[in-house]
This record gives C-alpha cells, sequence and structure tokens, in this order.
C-alpha cells in the first residue's frame, strides 16, 4: 500500500517537473530573446533561403535551424515568438480565469436570477462558433495585441463559467455551507472562504488549460494573420509561412510546430500537477 | 407555551404551490431534550432548517412565527437574524463527511463560530477549541486541530462537529438525525457523548430522528410528525405509556422487536395511514377556506 502511494507520487512530481521545466526555459527564451537569439528574426537574405538545419546537407553555419523561404532564422524566430506566446498565455489565460470563474462562482452559489442571467449568456455564447467569433472580434477591433487578449477572454470565459458553476453549486449543497451560514457569516463572506478554496484546484487546472488555448488561439489568428503585424515573428505566423513550402523546407513548419505542441501540453500538464498539490484531500 | 424555542403555526410552502409544513407548533423549553419523530419527508429536517434559516430557496415560511429566546425572528432584519441565530444555536448535521470544509484544517472551524460571532481573540478561542476536543474524548487533541477532515473517521468528524456546535455556549441546539450517517457500533457512543454534553452545558435541544429507541433514550418530551403536521405532542414517559393518536401507537407498536429473532415487523395499518391522510387533507381544506 505504502510502495503504491510513493509511485503515485512520484509520477506527479515528475509531471510537474517535465512541464515545470519546459515552461521555466520558455519563460527564460522569452525574456532573454535578444541575447539568446543568433539572428535578427527580423533580418531577410534572400541567398540563404530555405537553408536546412544543421544536421543536413548544406546547412549554412550560424543558422542552427535552418531558415525560411526568405532567409530568416527559424530559432531566433521561435525564441521572439515565445515572447508573443507566453503574454498572451499569463495576460489572456489569467483574466479569462478571473472574468469566467467569478461568474460562474456567482451563479452556482447565488442561484435564483444571477444564476438565470449568467446561464442564459453562456447558452447564447456556446452557439457561436469560436474562431469565427475570434476572427470576426479581431476585424472589428483591429488586429495587435490587446485585440487578442481581449477577443480570448469574451470567447472563452464561458469554459469558465460553466465549470465553476457546476462545482460551486455542488459545494454550495454541503452541510457545512449551511453551517457557516447557521454561524453568522454572510452569504458573500461564504462564497468566498467556504466555496472558493473548494473549487481552488478545478480553477487552477482550468486556468493551466486556458493558457494552452489561449496560445493556441493567438497561432490560428496568426495563421489567418490577424494577430499582430505580418513580419513581427509568431508561432502561427510562422506555422502559417511553412506551410506553403512544407515539401521544400519541411523545417520551417515542424520546429515552430513542436515548439508550440510542447508547449500547450505543457500547460495543461502543469495543471493536473498542481491540481494534486492543490487537493487536500490527495496532498 | 412559553419555551426557549417556541414555533408557533408555522407552515412552510413550496413556491410552486405544495405545503411542506401544515401549522406546525412546538415547544423546546431550556435545558430540555424535545425529539421530532416522523417518517421520511413528514417534514422535520425542514423545521430545524426553517428555525436556523436555512431553507433552500425553493422554499418560503409563509405564516407563523419562530420564537427565539423571547424575539420572533420572523420580524427581524436579515442581519440581525443571522447573528442572533448565530449566537444562540447551532446545529449538529446530519452527515459529518459534508459538514466540515475539506480545505480548512479542523481548528479554524471549531473556533470560527467564536471569533466571527463573539470577537474572541485567536488564542483564546484555541486553548478553548482544545477544552471542547478533549470534552468531547478526542485523544490527541493537538494533532487533530492541525488535521484535515478527510483525514478523520466519521466518527472523530462528528465528535468534532458535537465540539464545534457546544463551542460558543449556545443555548439551543438542533441535532439532525445525527446518528444515521454513523456505523451501528459508533451511533451509540455518540447518542452518549450528545447526552452528556446537553446536560452539563444545559442546553435546549431539539433532536430529530426516526429511531423511537434512540429518542426514547434522550429526550424528555417530543413531536410526532405526518406530512408536515404534528399530530401528536407529548411528554416522554406519558407517550411510551398511553399514545393518544393511533398513528403515534401504531409507530410503537412497529418498532421492531431485537430480542426475539422469529417475530415480524408490524407495519403500520392501513386504516391508521388512512385517518392521518384525511387529517391532513381536512386540515388543508380548513386553511384553504
Amino acid at each position: 500500500m505504502r510502495d503504491l502511494r510513493g509511485d503515485v507520487k512520484r509520477t506527479l512530481g515528475l509531471r510537474l517537473w517535465l512541464s515545470g521545466g519546459w515552461l521555466t526555459i520558455l519563460a527564460l527564451a522569452a525574456l532573454c530573446a535578444p541575447l539568446l537569439a543568433p539572428k535578427d528574426p527580423l533580418m531577410q537574405d534572400l541567398f540563404l533561403g530555405r537553408m536546412p538545419p544543421f544536421w543536413m546537407d548544406g546547412a549554412e553555419p550560424g543558422y542552427l535551424l535552418g531558415t525560411d523561404s526568405l532567409g530568416r532564422d527559424v530559432l531566433s524566430r521561435i525564441l521572439y515568438g515565445a515572447r508573443l506566446a507566453l503574454i498572451v498565455a499569463l495576460v489572456a489565460g489569467t483574466l479569462t480565469c478571473f472574468v469566467g470563474a467569478t461568474l460562474g462562482l456567482i451563479a452556482g452559489y447565488y442561484r435564483g436570477w444571477p444564476d438565470r442571467i449568467i446561464s442564459r449568456f453562456v447558452d447564447i455564447w456556446m452557439a457561436f462558433p469560436p474562431v469565427l467569433f475570434a476572427i470576426l472580434l479581431i476585424a472589428v477591433m483591429g488586429p495587435g495585441l490587446l485585440s487578442i487578449i481581449i477577443a480570448i477572454v469574451i470567447i472563452d470565459w464561458t469554459r469558465f463559467a460553466r465549470v465553476i458553476r457546476a462545482e460551486a453549486m455542488t459545494q454550495g449543497a454541503m452541510d457545512y455551507v449551511a453551517s457557516a451560514q447557521v454561524s453568522g457569516q454572510t452569504r458573500f463572506s461564504t462564497m468566498l472562504t467556504e466555496i472558493l478554496p473548494n473549487v481552488l484546484p478545478t480553477i487552477v487546472v482550468l486556468l493551466t488549460l486556458e493558457m494552452g488555448i489561449a496560445v493556441i488561439v493567438e497561432a490560428i489568428l496568426s495563421f489567418v494573420n490577424l494577430s499582430i503585424s505580418t513580419d513581427s515573428p509568431t508561432w502561427g505566423g510562422m506555422i502559417s509561412e511553412g506551410r506553403t513550402s512544407v515539401h521544400q523546407a519541411w523545417w520551417v513548419l515542424v520546429f515552430p510546430l513542436i515548439t508550440l505542441f510542447l508547449t500547450v501540453l505543457s500547460f495543461s500538464q502543469l495543471g493536473e500537477g498542481l491540481k494534486d498539490r492543490f487537493d487536500p484531500v490527495l496532498r | 407555551m412559553n419555551g426557549y424555542l417556541s414555533i408557533r403555526n408555522l407552515t412552510v410552502r413550496l413556491k410552486g404551490g405544495g405545503t411542506i409544513l401544515r401549522d406546525v407548533s412546538l415547544n423546546v423549553a431550556a435545558g430540555q431534550v424535545h425529539g421530532l419523530m416522523g417518517e421520511s419527508g413528514a417534514g422535520k429536517s425542514m423545521i430545524g432548517k426553517a428555525v436556523l434559516g436555512t431553507l433552500p430557496r425553493a422554499l418560503d415560511i409563509t405564516s407563523g412565527q419562530i420564537w427565539l429566546d423571547g424575539v420572533d425572528l420572523q420580524t427581524l432584519p436579515p442581519a440581525e437574524r443571522r447573528n442572533r441565530i448565530g449566537a444562540l444555536a447551532a446545529l449538529i448535521p446530519q452527515d459529518p463527511l459534508t459538514a466540515l470544509n475539506p480545505s480548512r484544517r479542523i481548528g479554524p472551524q471549531i473556533t470560527r463560530r467564536l471569533v466571527d460571532i463573539l470577537g474572541w481573540k485567536r488564542q483564546d478561542a484555541a486553548k478553548r477549541a482544545l477544552e471542547l476536543l478533549n470534552e468531547v474524548h478526542i485523544p490527541d487533541a493537538p494533532r487533530v486541530m492541525r488535521s484535515y477532515p478527510h483525514e478523520l473517521s466519521g466518527g472523530m468528524r462528528q465528535r468534532i462537529l458535537i465540539a464545534s456546535a457546544f463551542a460558543a455556549e449556545p443555548k439551543l441546539i438542533i441535532a439532525d438525525e445525527p446518528t444515521t450517517a454513523l456505523d451501528v457500533t459508533v451511533q451509540k457512543q455518540i447518542l452518549h457523548l450528545i447526552s452528556e454534553m446537553q446536560a452539563r452545558h444545559d442546553t435546549a435541544l431539539l433532536f430529530v430522528t426516526h429511531d423511537l429507541g434512540v429518542m426514547s433514550k434522550v429526550c424528555d418530551t417530543l413531536s410526532v410528525l405526518y406530512a408536515g403536521k404534528v399530530v401528536e405532542e407529548a411528554n416522554m414517559p406519558r407517550f411510551f405509556m398511553r399514545p393518544i393518536h393511533p398513528y403515534s401507537a401504531a409507530l410503537l407498536a412497529a418498532t421492531p422487536t431485537y430480542t426475539d429473532p422469529t417475530s415480524s415487523l408490524t407495519p403500520v395499518p392501513q386504516t391508521v395511514v388512512d385517518q392521518v391522510e384525511r387529517e391532513v387533507m381536512e386540515h388543508d381544506l380548513r386553511t384553504a377556506s
């Protein structure tokens, strides 16, 4: 019995370490991009177009992961792209979480008319195709970092609201909430001290998941050229450029894709790992 | 008529229209134990919830008064009512597994009422919590104070809930089937503990149960409830010797005898059920007109 628990603990720890490690590396890369990047990510050199990565024949020294069709260094562009990806992940993820979780908590705990209004909004929201909705929003607000963040918050708050509402409802039916009220607490403070700590593990999981989703949404928007200005390096933009020349220069597509994949995976795994740490029963 | 808790003609309705409690009146004298007896769905727990102000939102008190320590709770503004109930009354809940907040340590959950309502200092409250845990016979109290609920057994948690119910020296405790969710072997100890604490602290106790055996051990007086209506109010010895209402008599007769393994269970006869049903209907007709 004891051995089994030890095993579970160890694998949980590994998951947390791997995902946290990758995200830390990424964060450092984003912070120190100007120091780390071997080339200027915007510098074009048409004589050096579509150079393969370093281990292949015909690789150009100094361009570790090759170049794209305009001769820009893929590695440097990935490093600079991490900046935008992480800013979007952190800011948009946190804001979405805050808005959605607050509304979900209120709807699930207070029920009654606040719940009716919020739930109706969620239903209406869910009927929009999210990607089209995002494109529409960006088209209206104009491209730019702020628009991307606002668009993500507007599209995705329902994800939090729905789940947290359901969680708050289950917790709200528990006897300890009733006894908190009997001991004279107001409904609002009961919500903060009794309900919130018990939905926190769920919020953490959703938050990290949302950070991954925000990275993907940003990539999708860059893919359709609606992210920030077209020449600043973004992973989505690189993937969309790489797509056109995938038969001649696969590395332009594959490296940003792998980075994107690992990042989104790490975010979700980080959430799972943190939940297990936060959960009092598993702790 | 002037108990510490005195419920007068309390009627509770579902917002859709169904009646949950019909003109319920009962008295719990200071320092006495009053039992609330009835089948599942008779509205026993709802009376407790109405007193404590934790009725489900779908239910409304449509008429009647709840007097607690000489004040009609219905006439107070919500915040004042909450504080008054919090200072004077407490609940021992039915299910100890859901009655403690899983993400907080035991200590603060016991002392919350002391700190929040009575304005105690944290250290004093912690000292008092230790005393209380000793009083409910919990070994190694300092460790338990630092534990999370999931680390403790059901019986332990119920002891903790009893301790926290008595923490602020309330004058009324409502015990809502406090032993139903527990193991049979633990039930007896918990009952014992509740009686012991009630006697020591001289608290009025409203004891909700559907177990006549439990009731006979604990209570001084009782009300029998059927479909939200009090069919009989009696003191304990009289009730067991000469129940007035046929439904009460049928309930007494239905108590299984554990000493004779060959005896079969006696159901409540259909004629008696018909009679109480008719009384309930007549009551509804009377109040409707």
